[in-house]
């Protein structure tokens, strides 16, 4: 393997990681809370969609990526209203937003079939990326930066923040965190206003900068990815950035099982693309063996309904 | 105006029949005012979608065709929801009795008989509940949630598909394209009237839901089913076991899902193409609420998914929506079914003394 495969291989791995890490983060903060959101692919779609269209309008993709955040928070509040305000089943809701959100995405991007935009590519000067070793650390889309800071931030917010431990506490025992007076329910919609926004901004790396076109379902099941990935880490934000890196290694795998040869090139290419639905199973088997702790918080997908 | 959600003593009957309907009449209002906001004729849309199969007598065959599937999984997938079990994986176990059914095909291929037809059926229901017991024997022996498993394995088992067609199971005589050889007669399931596109898998579903109606409401099993879902503790002190139930309705609605898949496989498609997974698996969830986890409601709201597959089908040649516009409206459905639902179990009073809009 030379220097410049091996570039191209990390390079490929941090870009499919990037998007199941951003909406895994944003998942994350909301299971925190005790809300079990199953429409991340719904809104990653709606937010593909979005960027896409308003960075095609416009001709910026930082607007871009703020319309997917504003539109993944805003069809995340059709979840809200129906299972925190009305109690309604989380699962069946989240499956619902999926299916709508397939189906919208794919309505309103029929207008922008076939156009592309710029890819929201680089962030630093090219100069700084020339050489391969450095190119590994500058060269990639600002939303790869971003990933990682919204990890940091957001495992500061839970630890070390009195409003993390709100969060936290409403996740683990709503009755209490209610009776000492916070607002139960008022935190649930903010933190699945979040991961709206978060899998917003993930779609949108789907539509401007792993493939700058607009296609129908284009984010192809990652939603669920990122879903079994918040199982994975056991609701911790760094080890989520390692899982998302490792089944990033799996996904590429596919891509390139034929290049790196050995073992790889054996197996067919559907073996690795179903590779990390299988790695998945065997993870949440792997953490169930360990009894000890899951670590998923107490209150995951039950409703609160205020006491009289 | 401040209000909050009290329980109702008894779930309103009213409420839970009432709901479907009032679903089904706020997704055409909403979805007209959505289409047109994005520029469609949303008025036009809907009446196409909503009417035009209904209306349209040679499309009554089409209803029948795509009802029945869903029907068949849906009454499965109702029987694991009462029970709290979660299988959403009805569209990998559907893929897997197609495959179960379609490797009967390829042993067969030069053989003729009515016994060939029956052998595909069983193999397809053994395949689907083959992969359902995955994910119930993870959550009986390792409390794996069977919500990601299942889920997982839809997209697992469908990679099978594409490697067979890819590989072993292809026609040499396709030109290359991953397809399997049509299937022979005697592997197909027969028409009901020569001339129809009707086949055997409709009047199969109405049996299913029949069956499953008189099982769930007078067997063991079914009360079983019931007690498990509602009220765990009670079905412990009654001697019920919780893993036992989750084996059963894994593998009553896993074993379903195939079926549903086998009957399109040796119906609609007489051979297997890397499309053949069209989403029937998920939609049926969609039937599954609508229906009220009820085999009889399953039917109904069978009928009218098809309507909007159908009807979406129509909008696409005549109006040139995308095909997975349908998705909005089976999506809205849903959220406004769940929303309805919420009235048959509490009421709404405000916060203030007075009492709002709480109907009994």
């Amino acid at each position: 393997m030379t220097p410049e495969f091996l570039v191209a291989i990390v390079f490929a791995i941090v870009l499919v990681a990037t998007p199941i890490l951003l909406a895994g983060l944003g998942e994350l903060v909301v299971e925190k809370a005790g809300v079990l959101n199953l429409g991340v692919e719904g809104m990653m779609l709606i937010g593909a969609v979005t960027g896409f269209a308003v960075t095609s309008l416009s001709g910026s993709p930082y607007l871009g990526v703020l319309a997917a955040a504003v539109a993944g928070a805003l069809v995340s509040m059709i979840f809200a209203v129906l299972t925190l305000t009305l109690s309604a089943n989380q699962v069946a809701t989240g499956l619902a937003l999926t299916i709508f959100g397939g189906g919208f995405s794919a309505l309103a991007g029929k207008a922008f079939l076939g156009k592309t935009v710029v890819a929201f590519t680089q962030l630093f000067p090219t100069e700084l990326a020339t050489h391969p070793i450095w190119r590994v650390i500058f060269g990639y889309s600002p939303l790869v930066y971003f990933s990682l800071f919204m990890c940091a931030a957001i495992a500061w917010f839970l630890r070390r923040t009195r409003a993390g431990l709100i969060l936290r506490a409403v996740g683990e025992n709503d009755l209490s965190a209610h009776s000492i007076g916070y607002s139960v329910i008022g935190v649930r919609y903010m933190a699945v206003a979040f991961g709206g926004a978060m899998a917003g901004v993930a779609g949108s790396m789907f539509s401007l900068v792993l493939t700058p076109i607009w296609a129908e379902g284009l984010t192809a099941g990652r939603g669920w990815i990122a879903l079994a990935l918040v199982v994975f880490s056991a609701w911790k934000p760094f080890r989520l950035l390692l899982g998302a890196y490792i089944f990033g290694a799996v996904m590429t795998l596919e891509v390139h099982a034929k290049a790196a040869g050995g073992v790889f090139s054996a197996l067919p290419s559907e073996f690795w693309a179903a590779l990390p639905y299988l790695a998945t199973i065997i993870v949440l088997v792997v953490i169930s063996l360990r009894r000890s702790s899951s670590g998923a918080p107490a209150c995951l997908g039950r409703p609160f309904i205020p006491p009289a | 105006m401040q209000f909050r959600l009290e329980k109702r003593p008894k779930p309103s009957q009213a409420a839970l029949y009432l709901a479907p309907a009032l679903s089904v009449l706020l997704t055409m209002l909403v979805g007209a005012l959505l289409f047109s906001a994005l520029g469609y004729d949303g008025i036009g849309a809907v009446l196409e979608i909503f009417t035009r199969p209904i209306t349209n007598p040679l499309k009554w065959q089409d209803l029948g065709v795509k009802a029945a599937p869903l029907i068949i999984i849906a009454v499965g997938l109702s029987i694991a929801y009462r029970a709290n079990v979660w299988n959403i994986g009805a569209e990998g176990q559907y893929v897997a009795g197609a495959l179960g059914g379609t490797a009967v095909v390829l042993l067969t291929m030069k053989m003729q008989g009515p016994w060939i037809l029956p052998t595909m059926l069983v193999c397809g229901v053994l395949a689907g509940m083959a992969l359902a017991a995955i994910p119930a024997f993870l959550k009986t022996r390792f409390e794996v949630n069977e919500i990601l498993t299942t889920l997982m394995l839809n997209y697992a088992i469908v990679q099978l598909l594409y490697y067979l067609l890819r590989t072993s199971w292809k026609d040499p005589m396709a030109f290359g394209f991953p397809r399997t050889s049509l299937f022979t007669a005697s592997q197909s399931l027969p028409y009901l009237w020569p001339g129809t596109i009707l086949h055997w898998g409709v009047p199969i579903a109405l049996t299913v839901a029949m069956i499953a109606f008189f099982v769930m409401g007078r067997s063991v099993f079914g009360f079983q089913v019931r007690v498990v879902g509602s009220a765990p503790n009670a079905a412990r002190h009654g001697g019920f076991s919780a893993n036992g139930t989750v084996w059963l309705v894994m593998l009553v609605s896993g074993g379903l899902a195939g079926l549903a898949g086998v009957l399109e496989a040796a119906g609609p498609f007489r051979q297997l193409v890397p499309a053949f997974p069209t989403g029937y698996g998920f939609t049926a969830i969609i039937v599954a609420f609508l229906g009220r986890l009820n085999p009889f409601g399953c039917v109904i709201a069978g009928l009218v998914l098809a309507i909007s597959y159908v009807g979406g089908e129509v909008a696409q040649t005549t109006l040139g929506l995308p095909s997975a516009a349908t998705g909005i409206f089976q999506g809205m459905l849903l959220f406004f079914l769940l929303a309805g639902d919420v009235f048959v179990r509490y009421r709404i009073r405000s916060t203030s003394a007075r009492v709002a809009g709480g109907a009994t």
